[in-house]
C-alpha cells in the first residue's frame, strides 16, 4: 500500500510538474506580459463580448459560437444580447460569423483574417493580449504598423482610436561569430488615444478574456463538476478499501 | 482458510441447469473468475493489467458515441470536433475522456510492461503471453496513430506527414509504400476517410481481440507474482495452490480499489487539465490543417517521443527509420535475451538491478529528449540514451547470465 | 452475537454499499452519454421556427414548408371549403379532437382546427406510419368526397381540417404543430401562441 501511495504521489507531481512546466507554442516574444484574464468575471466577459463585436467581428468570425451561449453563459438575456452584440440581424442560434466575407478580407489583406473561436487555445491567452498591445509604426508596411509579437502580421492597428500610436524601441548589437541580434526596448507614444495605457490594457484584457471564454465554453462548468465528481470517487473509495479489509480478513 | 462462496458460480438447477447443459457459463465463470488462483502476495504493480481493461472499455464507450458525432472528411472534420465540444450535449466530457483515455491508456500498458520486467513476467512458461502482449501494444500504437489525424488539427496532419514519411526511407518500395498508406499523393480526405475505418473498426477488433487471447493464455499458465516463483508447486489436498487466492472475491475488491483510485486521478486530468499543458492536447492542434504551413515544433504526442527521439538520433533516414521499428519490437524477444535462473527482481544480483534501473532512467531522458527541438546538446543525449537503451537489451544475455542470483523461497512472501 | 456473524453483517453491509455505490455511479455516468443523443445545439438551431408569409397566398392555394425536418401543410381555405367542414363530421373518427388531445394545440382544438378559421396549419405526416399525404381538393358528390387529404401509403381519408375519416388505417387526426400568427399575414410554426 505505501508503494502504491507513493507511486500515485508521483503521478500526480508529474501531471502538476507538466502542467506547469509547458506553456503555449510559440518562441519567446519581446512582449510577454501576464494576461491576468479571469474568466470567473462575468461582468469582464459581458465588456470582452461587447469589445469583441465592435472590432473585431467585422473582419473575425468565431464560426463555432453561437450567440445563444454567450447569452447563457454571460447571463444575457435575449433582448441585451439582441440590442447590444447582434447587429446584423442574427438569430440568437446562430453562429458569429464576420460581416465582412472572407474572400474579399483575403484579397484586402493578403490572406483571410483567421476565425477567433479557438484561437486563445492554440496561441494561449497571453499571446493574444500581449498581440494586441503590441502595434508599432512601421512605414514600410502597407498597413503602417507592425506587430512585436507576431511580426509582419497583416492585421492593421484597429484600436488606434483608443491607443493612438507607438513606436518600437529596439537596439542592435553585433555578436562574436558576427550575427545581429535585435533587441526590443520598448514603446514611445507618438500620437495619445482616446484611453491611457491602463484602460487600454483593461480594455485588451476584458477582449481576450472574452476570447478565451469562447475558446471553451463549458471550462468554468467541467472544473465545478470534477469537483464533485471527485467527491463521489473519494466516497467511493472509502466503502470500497473497507469492504477490500475486510474480504481479505480471510487471507491468512 | 474461510472462503466466501461466490453467488456466481454456484449451480442453482433450473435456468443455470439449462445454460450450462448448452453453453459452458459456469465453467468459464469458474475457470476466470470464481476458480482462477492469482498469489495472495500482488502488490499494487498488479493492478495495470485490469486498469488496462478499464481504460479499453473506456475508450470503447467513448469511441462509440463519438462516431456518433465525427465526420471523417478533410472539410468537415475539424469542425466536427468542434461541434462535439460545443453543440452535443456532453459532448466535451466524452471527447476529453477519449483524449484523456488515449495519453492514460499508454501510462497503463507502459507500467504494466514495466511490472512484467521487474518479475520476469515473460519468462517461461508465459513467453506467449508477452508476445501478444507486445502484439496489442504495437496495434495499440497504431491505433492512437491513427485516431491522433482524425481531429484534422495541424499536427494531427503534420504528425502524420512525418511519420507517414518514415515509412519512404525502405528502399525500392518506400516512396510506392508511402502513397499506398495515404492513398493519395498526398495526406487528404482520402486519407482520413481510411484511418477513420482503421481506428473505429479494423484497430479495435484486433485489440479486443488481442486482449481476449492474451486473458486466456494467462489463464491456462496462471498469473506470476512479485516472488516469481510457480504456486501451482504447493497446492492443498484441494488442488488449490496453497499460496492462491480465487480471482473474485479477493482480487476483484482489491483491484475495484485500484480502479477508483486511477478513475480519480483520470477525473482529475478530465475535469482539470484535459489538455495536460499541451501533452495530451497539443496546442497547435485547436488550428485547422492547413496544408501550406507546418507547425513551428513538430512533435508526435507524449508516447511515441521515446521512439521518435531514437529515429532523430541516427543521422541517415533509412537507418534511422530501421533503429526506430528495432527499438519498437526489441522487447518482443525479451523471453530470450533474459538467461537469468530466477524471474523476479527480488532474487537478482546488482547487474539487473543497474540494468533495469538505467533503462528506466534511458526510457524517460528519450521520451523527454523526443519533445524538445533536435539540435544541439539534445542530439548529443539522444545518441548517448539511444546506445543505453539497445545495450540494455542486446547485452541482456550476457548480464543476466553472470548476475549473482539469490536463493528461492519455496513459498510465497506475505506479511499480510 | 459473535464476533463471526459481526463480521458477517459487516462484510454485508458493507458489499451492498460498494455495489449500491457502484450503480449510482454508473447510472450518473450513463446520464451525459444518453444525453448526447439528444438533438444537438445545431439540430435545434436548425430546428427553429419558421416563417411563413401569407400576403401572397390565394384563397384555394396550399404551401409546403419544412419545419425541423418534417413536412408542414399551411392550407388557406376557402368559405366553401370552411363551409363543408360540418357537413363531414358524422364521418369521422374524431370530429371534436378530443382523443388525442395532444395532437393540437390548446388554440388549435376547435371545430376548424386553426387559430383563424381561415389558414389550416398541419403536419403533412399521416398518422398511421408517416406517409406523407396528398392533397385533394376537388368535390366529387358522387364518390361522397368532400375534399381533403389522402394518404398514398395506405389509403387513410383526412378532411379539410385534417380530421381523419372512419374505417381507414390512420387511427388519429393530422397533428397541428405549435404555430402563431406574428402579423396577420405572416405565421411563425414553431413557436405558441402567446411566446414572444
Amino acid at each position: 500500500m505505501d508503494k502504491f501511495k507513493k507511486f500515485a504521489g508521483l503521478v500526480v507531481l508529474g501531471a502538476c510538474f507538466a502542467t506547469s512546466s509547458a506553456s503555449a507554442a510559440g518562441g519567446a516574444s519581446p512582449l510577454a506580459d501576464p494576461s491576468k484574464i479571469d474568466l470567473d468575471n462575468i461582468a469582464s466577459l459581458q465588456r470582452g463580448a461587447r469589445n469583441y463585436m465592435n472590432y473585431c467581428s467585422g473582419c473575425h468570425s468565431a464560426e463555432y459560437v453561437r450567440f445563444s451561449t454567450i447569452g447563457k453563459m454571460l447571463e444575457l438575456s435575449e433582448e441585451q444580447l439582441v440590442d447590444n452584440l447582434m447587429f446584423n440581424a442574427e438569430k440568437t442560434f446562430e453562429t458569429i460569423n464576420a460581416a465582412m466575407p472572407s474572400e474579399a478580407a483575403a484579397r484586402w489583406f493578403g490572406q483571410p483574417p483567421p476565425d477567433l473561436s479557438l484561437m486563445a487555445r492554440a496561441k494561449g491567452a497571453d499571446h493574444i493580449y500581449n498581440f494586441l498591445r503590441g502595434f508599432y509604426v512601421d512605414p514600410d508596411s502597407p498597413t503602417g504598423v507592425d506587430n512585436v509579437v507576431l511580426a509582419g502580421t497583416s492585421m492593421p492597428h484597429v484600436l488606434w482610436e483608443l491607443q493612438g500610436f507607438q513606436e518600437a524601441k529596439f537596439e542592435s548589437h553585433e555578436n562574436e561569430d558576427g550575427s545581429v541580434t535585435t533587441e526590443f526596448k520598448g514603446f514611445e507614444t507618438l500620437s495619445a488615444g482616446t484611453m491611457d495605457a491602463e484602460a487600454y490594457d483593461d480594455f485588451v484584457r476584458d477582449t481576450t478574456n472574452f476570447l478565451a471564454f469562447i475558446a471553451e465554453p463549458i471550462r468554468q462548468d467541467r472544473r465545478k463538476l470534477g469537483v464533485w465528481v471527485l467527491i463521489f470517487l473519494l466516497f467511493f473509495l472509502v466503502l470500497a478499501t473497507q469492504l477490500k479489509k475486510e474480504i481479505w480478513k480471510d487471507v491468512k | 482458510m474461510a472462503r466466501i462462496e461466490s453467488e456466481v458460480g454456484k449451480p442453482q438447477g433450473g435456468l443455470m441447469k439449462w445454460i450450462d447443459d448448452r453453453f459452458p457459463f459456469t465453467k468459464t465463470m469458474e475457470h476466470h473468475v470464481t476458480k482462477y488462483y492469482a498469489s495472495k502476495n500482488f502488490n499494487w504493480w498488479y493492478i495495470f493489467g485490469v486498469l488496462a481493461f478499464v481504460v479499453l472499455a473506456i475508450q470503447l464507450i467513448t469511441g462509440i458515441f463519438l462516431t456518433m458525432n465525427y465526420k471523417p472528411s478533410a472539410t468537415d472534420a475539424f469542425a466536427s470536433v468542434e461541434y462535439i465540444m460545443r453543440d452535443v450535449e456532453w459532448g466535451w466530457l466524452i471527447r476529453y475522456m477519449h483524449s484523456t483515455g488515449a495519453s492514460f491508456f499508454f501510462v497503463v500498458v507502459y507500467l504494466h510492461m514495466f511490472r512484467a520486467m521487474l518479475y520476469g513476467s515473460y519468462k517461461k512458461p508465459r513467453e506467449l503471453i508477452w508476445i501478444i502482449g507486445m502484439l496489442i501494444f504495437l496495434v495499440l500504437m497504431a491505433e492512437a496513430f491513427a485516431g491522433y489525424l482524425l481531429p484534422w488539427g495541424q499536427m494531427s496532419y503534420w504528425g502524420a506527414q512525418v511519420i507517414i514519411s518514415l515509412f519512404g526511407a525502405i528502399p525500392v518500395i518506400g516512396d510506392g509504400l508511402v502513397e499506398f498508406i495515404k492513398g493519395d499523393y498526398s495526406i487528404s480526405d482520402i486519407t482520413l476517410n481510411r484511418f477513420f475505418a482503421l481506428h473505429v473498426i479494423v484497430l479495435p477488433l484486433a485489440l479486443i481481440g488481442l486482449v481476449f487471447v492474451h486473458i486466456v493464455a494467462l489463464h491456462e499458465v496462471g498469473s506470476n507474482n512479485p516472488d516469481g516463483i510457480e504456486i501451482k508447486e504447493n497446492k492443498g489436498p484441494d488442488g488449490v495452490p496453497l499460496d492462491g487466492i480465487a480471482f473474485h472475491p479477493y482480487h476483484t475488491s482489491k483491484d475495484l480499489v485500484g480502479i477508483i483510485v486511477f478513475l480519480m486521478i483520470f477525473s482529475a486530468v478530465v475535469f482539470f487539465a484535459p489538455e495536460m499543458g499541451g501533452y495530451f492536447l497539443e496546442h497547435a492542434n485547436f488550428e485547422k490543417a492547413n496544408v501550406t504551413a507546418t507547425p513551428e515544433h513538430i512533435a508526435p504526442v507524449w508516447y511515441f517521443t521515446p521512439y521518435y527521439a531514437i529515429l532523430r538520433a541516427v543521422p541517415d533516414k533509412f537507418w534511422g527509420f530501421v533503429l526506430f521499428a528495432i527499438s519498437v519490437i526489441l522487447p518482443l524477444f525479451l523471453p530470450w535475451l533474459d538467461r537469468s535462473r530466477v524471474r523476479s527482481i527480488r532474487y537478482r544480483g546488482w547487474m539487473y538491478k543497474s540494468a533495469l534501473t538505467m533503462f528506466v532512467i534511458t526510457f524517460f531522458m528519450l521520451l523527454w529528449l523526443g519533445l524538445q527541438p533536435a539540435e544541439g546538446l539534445y542530439v548529443v543525449l539522444a545518441r548517448i540514451f539511444s546506445v543505453l537503451y539497445f545495450a540494455f537489451f542486446l547485452l541482456m544475455p550476457y548480464y543476466t547470465s553472470r548476475d549473482k542470483t539469490k536463493p528461492l523461497p519455496d513459498r510465497v512472501v506475505y506479511h499480510g | 452475537m459473535t464476533e463471526d456473524d459481526l463480521d458477517r453483517n459487516r462484510r454485508h453491509f458493507l458489499s451492498v454499499a460498494t455495489a449500491a455505490t457502484g450503480v449510482v455511479g454508473v447510472a450518473m455516468v450513463a446520464v451525459p452519454f444518453l444525453s448526447s443523443l439528444k438533438p444537438s445545439a445545431r439540430a435545434q438551431a436548425l430546428g427553429a421556427p419558421v416563417e411563413v408569409p401569407l400576403a401572397s397566398m390565394q384563397p384555394g392555394e396550399m404551401v409546403r414548408v419544412i419545419w425541423r425536418g418534417k413536412l408542414v401543410f399551411v392550407l388557406r381555405r376557402t368559405e366553401d371549403m370552411l363551409s363543408r367542414l360540418a357537413g363531414v363530421e358524422d364521418d369521422l373518427r374524431d370530429p371534436d379532437s378530443t382523443e388525442y388531445a395532444d395532437h393540437q394545440p390548446d388554440y388549435a382544438a376547435n371545430a376548424t382546427r386553426s387559430v383563424k378559421p381561415e389558414y389550416l396549419v398541419v403536419e403533412g405526416s399521416c398518422t398511421h406510419l408517416g406517409c406523407a399525404p396528398l392533397e385533394d381538393f376537388e368535390v366529387r358528390p358522387a364518390e361522397g368526397w368532400e375534399g381533403g387529404f389522402f394518404c398514398p401509403c395506405h389509403g387513410s381519408k383526412f378532411d379539410l381540417a385534417g380530421r381523419v375519416y372512419k374505417g381507414v388505417p390512420a387511427p388519429s387526426n393530422l397533428r397541428v404543430p405549435p404555430h402563431r400568427f406574428v402579423r396577420d399575414d405572416l405565421i411563425l410554426i414553431g413557436q405558441d401562441m402567446g411566446a414572444a
